[in-house]
């Protein structure tokens, strides 16, 4: 230490001398060096207490908010609403929706809290910058429909419809997408109602007419603010199937099925197994040749091999006639089998012990094999144990009975 | 009324689309053409302080200067001394004697104005084109109320509003505008130097600050030997007991404030130790102070005194009082030469009274305990022995007990200083603004997070806190009505002390320095303290002292390290290498 005490001649400084230290190999401790770290990481600029009260006091609120002391964290809001007037000009920018986020999130769960209040600090907060305007108008909507006040949810939602200040972005367009989606949801929900009540009101009545005109005005504002949305690429499985719903209605299947195969087809979009889902069913219902439906399945599969409609789709290959849906058929069984959620789906031990002896019958041994060799390392001890064997025959004979032959079969050959 | 004061409004009238305007009688603009009379008025200065017969030739005078808003002229000089005189008032209403603010405090001012040739001299160093007045050394008979005289300008209603009324309206002065210091310039600000002031560098002149403000006041106490050390002054700033964070609210109306000035008076920090520390002696460096009044054994500012007045603060036992005047006197560090205050003196440093007392506590805490997480819980347990046999006799003091007690106190008064600290409100409700056009935002801003306060502040819990608490030189209080907590100041010290003939030891007999080698290089501190290397007694003591200063834990090692320095010289010069453990006689 001595030697290097006569060559450090480090800069007077000024600056505060900082607990934490720059540690160095050799046990050396230079408390003025961490402070010149900092500095430039801030620009040179010394740093001021007024961000540390504001650090702090966020800390403190996020602590207050996860043990659930909402009035600890009002008291700590309280003084936090100073950032809105920091005078660092990105902390002031970024400081409107941190104060939102914490602060709908204190009135939602305050007990003196009511939507009254809440209400005046989503208009007040709202109005502060441009920025949010858009994504505090629909978390206000969602707010009042939690509290089943779909009128008012309504009106935020068309005041900020009509909402074009500040830049056009593309995030913003996207927004009032969205948020004329929900509009539109709101509308489809009136239409249900309405169609509900037409259901039970007589043809010739005299109201019916009446009433069928204003559901129909309800279904046509319905699909031009839904439209919109589901053109862009992204997850919208309400809206998609409530538009849906009412395309059927009216007896549009053409329109409905363009509209569920863009969603499930259009590489834009992200991979979705409801929307497939949504497209079978709706085949399914419209009786679509089997074939349509296996491809349409496929898909399905290859996403989600453990859904139930596996089983559905099994049934399907295996009325088919051709000799690969058969090979398929085998394979999602197996595949089916393979999770953990679906060992106890007697449904599918049944289907598999049947069609294990159908395909051996059929000679086709091979197909067989090729499934179990992947398998027969783990299968034993998943579902064949001895633990399971006790506990399936507490629970459900028949499904032990059935898993027992597939043992028997399978186990039998290796 | 005349055309020419309406030249500045110049939007087209609403009826008849031409653009000539007049003012009527209230103060209104009005369209000559067709006379519709529009809401839009003149702003005219506060009228009350200037006598009605001279209006008229003072409006014309002053017209182009006082734009709609801007308020009066002043300087950033005047804008500190209107911060000192207040600070010396909430001063004076702690309790510190009414000589501080009249004489002490106001002749350094007046002297550093001289200085820094803003006053007081001939010459006085302002924005261009003003002309400088030649001022009298006055210093014998002003007092704070006259001194507006003595500056140039015409800036006396500024401090009629706070202090004694004057007549120096009348002296008041017409100067011709430059035209450098108008809001022409992008920056700009409401003093009239205060782009020029920020921007000044000269070399040898102390610019004036705000944490400088706080370097005065301790000057003046210093000199009245005040019983206030500077570590209280700044606990008394962070619980705004004295103003010094947006100080500048309580300015005159008229006086504005934007601009530039926001770097200079809105700090956003709280004043830190060391660096009011190192001001204080560049300031009385630079004022060519006079040795100060001398600090005798009798002063309040004297260790012996300081020591016990920190002792009872911590809940330590009296005894060890005479144990820390022993260390004061070994040291040499009670000496008057040592304690006072000599910034002519070529090794200019003061004292840091109360961070050395702290020291010498620790010193002796480390002596009677040793604090190797060892020694003093050993001895605590014979003391606990002792005290359940004999229940009547004066107990022995308990080391765990009392750090049972004292941790447990330190930690509530610690979280409640950080949750007071992280609910600070910094912004004042005068909202601070870059210029005119950003005058509308701030206040919207500031209107904005007042209704966002209000509405928050219903949902808050309805239990009142303790209020402001009134100002006071101890912040633990042991004695009184909390008797469930022990009260350590009447223990007795004999569980650490051992009778040898005619003198007393202390049963510990090691030692272990803080600092084995001080550092020799050009940084400014003498030692660092890195907290793993010692022991966890050790770091507690440290950690509960210096958070009783507000200085930071190295700080206070630091002076440790010194205080054993002198204690221990021989020791220091002897041998370059020290062993862990040393012999050390005591007595």
């Amino acid at each position: 230490m001595s030697d290097f005490s006569e060559e450090l001649k480090g800069p007077v400084t000024d600056d505060e001398q900082v607990e934490t230290s720059v540690l160095s190999g050799a046990g050396m401790h230079f408390p003025w060096l961490q402070t010149y770290i900092e500095t430039v990481a801030i620009g040179g600029k010394r740093k001021k207490d007024f961000a540390q009260t504001t650090s702090a006091c966020l800390s403190f609120i996020q602590e207050a908010l996860l043990k659930h002391q909402w009035q600890q964290a009002a008291g700590y809001m309280y003084s936090y609403f100073q950032t809105l007037e920091d005078s660092d000009s990105y902390k002031r920018q970024a400081a409107p929706e941190i104060i939102w986020k914490l602060g709908s999130e204190i009135l939602f769960y305050h007990p003196k809290s009511n939507v009254e209040t809440f209400n005046t600090f989503a208009d007040r907060m709202k109005n502060i910058g441009i920025m949010n305007y858009l994504k505090i108008s629909l978390q206000h909507a969602l707010y009042l429909l939690h509290h089943g006040m779909l009128e008012d949810a309504k009106r935020n939602l068309s005041e900020a419809e009509t909402w074009r200040h500040g830049e056009k972005t593309s995030s913003r367009e996207i927004l009032i997408n969205v948020i004329q989606a929900y509009k539109g949801l709101l509308q489809y929900y009136t239409w249900s109602k309405k169609k509900t009540e037409l259901s039970k009101l007589d043809k010739d009545d005299y109201a019916y007419s009446a009433v069928a005109q204003d559901v129909f005005n309800h279904s046509w504002k319905t699909s031009v603010n839904i439209s919109a949305l589901i053109k862009i690429p992204g997850v919208w499985d309400p809206f998609v199937k409530s538009y849906v719903e009412m395309l059927e209605f009216y007896g549009d299947r053409d329109g409905a099925q363009e509209v569920l195969t863009n969603y499930a087809y259009d590489e834009k979009f992200p991979s979705n197994p409801n929307a497939h889902i949504y497209l079978y069913n709706f085949l399914k219902r419209q009786k679509a040749p089997r074939s349509k439906l296996i491809s349409v399945l496929k898909i399905l599969y290859q996403i989600v091999p453990s859904h139930k409609l596996m089983l559905e789709f099994h049934t399907l290959l295996r009325k088919s006639e051709k000799e690969e849906h058969h090979k398929l058929g085998l394979e999602v069984l197996f595949g089916v089998l393979d999770f953990a959620g679906c060992t106890k789906n007697i449904t599918a031990w049944k289907y598999l012990a049947k069609y294990l002896k159908k395909i051996l019958m059929g000679n086709h041994l091979v197909w067989v094999q090729e499934e179990w060799n992947s398998r027969k390392n783990w299968w034993p001890s998943f579902h064949f144990s001895y633990f399971w064997a006790k506990s399936d025959w507490k629970e459900d004979t028949a499904l032990s009975c059935e898993k027992a032959f597939v043992a028997g079969l399978l186990l039998g050959k290796a | 009324m005349d055309l020419e004061e309406a030249e500045e409004f110049k939007e087209r009238c609403t009826q008849c689309e031409a653009v000539s305007w007049g003012l009527t009688d209230e103060g209104k603009y009005y369209c000559t053409s067709c006379h519709n009379v529009t809401e839009r008025s003149k702003e005219v200065i506060n009228t009350d302080v200037i006598p009605h017969a001279q209006i008229k030739a003072l409006n014309r005078g002053l017209k182009r200067k006082n734009n709609s808003e801007k308020g009066w002229d002043w300087y950033v000089c005047e804008g500190f001394q209107y911060i000192l005189y207040q600070q010396a008032e909430a001063l004076k209403n702690l309790g510190v004697g009414p000589e501080l603010k009249n004489d002490v405090l106001h002749n350094f001012w007046k002297r550093y104005l001289q200085k820094s040739k803003q006053a007081y001299c001939k010459n006085p160093v302002h924005t261009t084109g003003r002309k400088p007045t030649v001022l009298e050394d006055n210093l014998s008979h002003s007092d704070w109320a006259s001194e507006p005289e003595l500056l140039s300008d015409v800036n006396s209603p500024f401090l009629e509003s706070g202090m004694e009324s004057q007549s120096d309206v009348h002296t008041r002065k017409s100067f011709p505008i430059s035209k450098a210091s108008q809001s022409e310039t992008s920056v700009c600000s409401g003093s009239l130097d205060g782009v020029e002031y920020s921007q000044r560098k000269e070399k040898g002149i102390v610019k004036m600050t705000m944490p400088q403000t706080l370097a005065f006041c301790y000057l003046s106490l210093l000199w009245q030997r005040e019983a206030i050390t500077l570590s209280d002054l700044l606990r008394f700033v962070e619980e705004d007991h004295i103003p010094y964070i947006n100080a500048f609210q309580h300015f005159p109306e008229q006086m504005k404030l934007y601009g530039r000035d926001r770097g200079i008076f809105g700090t956003e920090s709280w004043p830190n130790y060391d660096d009011i520390y190192k001001k204080t002696i560049e300031v009385a460096t630079f004022l060519d102070l006079p040795r100060f009044p001398e600090i005798t054994e009798d002063c309040y500012l004297h260790p012996n005194i300081l020591c016990m007045k920190y002792l009872m603060e911590v809940n330590l036992p009296d005894e060890m009082h005479s144990l820390t005047c022993h260390v004061v006197k070994m040291t040499g560090m009670g000496e008057v030469d040592f304690l006072t205050f000599d910034p002519i003196a070529k090794m200019a440093k003061t004292v840091k009274y109360d961070v050395q007392a702290v020291a010498i506590i620790v010193v002796v805490l480390k002596l009677l305990f040793l604090l190797d997480d060892n020694l003093e819980w050993s001895l605590s347990n014979l003391a606990e022995k002792h005290n359940e046999k004999n229940k009547k006799d004066k107990p022995w003091f308990d080391f765990r007990k009392w750090y049972q007690i004292m941790k447990k106190a330190f930690d509530e008064k610690k979280q409640n200083w950080e949750e007071a600290r992280a609910k600070y409100l910094w912004k004042s409700e005068k909202p601070l603004y870059y210029s005119y056009v950003d005058k509308p935002v701030a206040y919207k801003k500031r209107e904005m997070v007042v209704n966002l306060q209000k509405q928050f502040s219903t949902l808050v819990d309805s239990t009142p806190t303790a209020g402001k608490k009134s100002p006071s030189s101890f912040q633990f209080n042991w004695t009184g009505e909390d008797t469930e907590r022990t009260c350590f100041h009447g223990h007795s010290l004999q569980g650490v002390l051992k009778e040898k003939g005619q003198s007393l030891l202390t049963k510990n007999s090691l030692y272990w320095l803080s600092t084995q080698k001080f550092c020799r290089c050009y940084c400014t501190h003498v030692t660092t303290y890195e907290e793993s290397n010692y022991s966890l007694s050790y770091q507690f003591i440290l950690n509960l002292f210096s958070f009783l200063l507000r200085i930071k834990t190295s700080l206070l090692h630091e002076e440790v390290s010194l205080v054993e320095k002198e204690l221990f010289k021989k020791k220091y010069s002897v041998t370059k290498k020290k062993s862990k453990s040393k012999k050390v006689r005591r007595y």
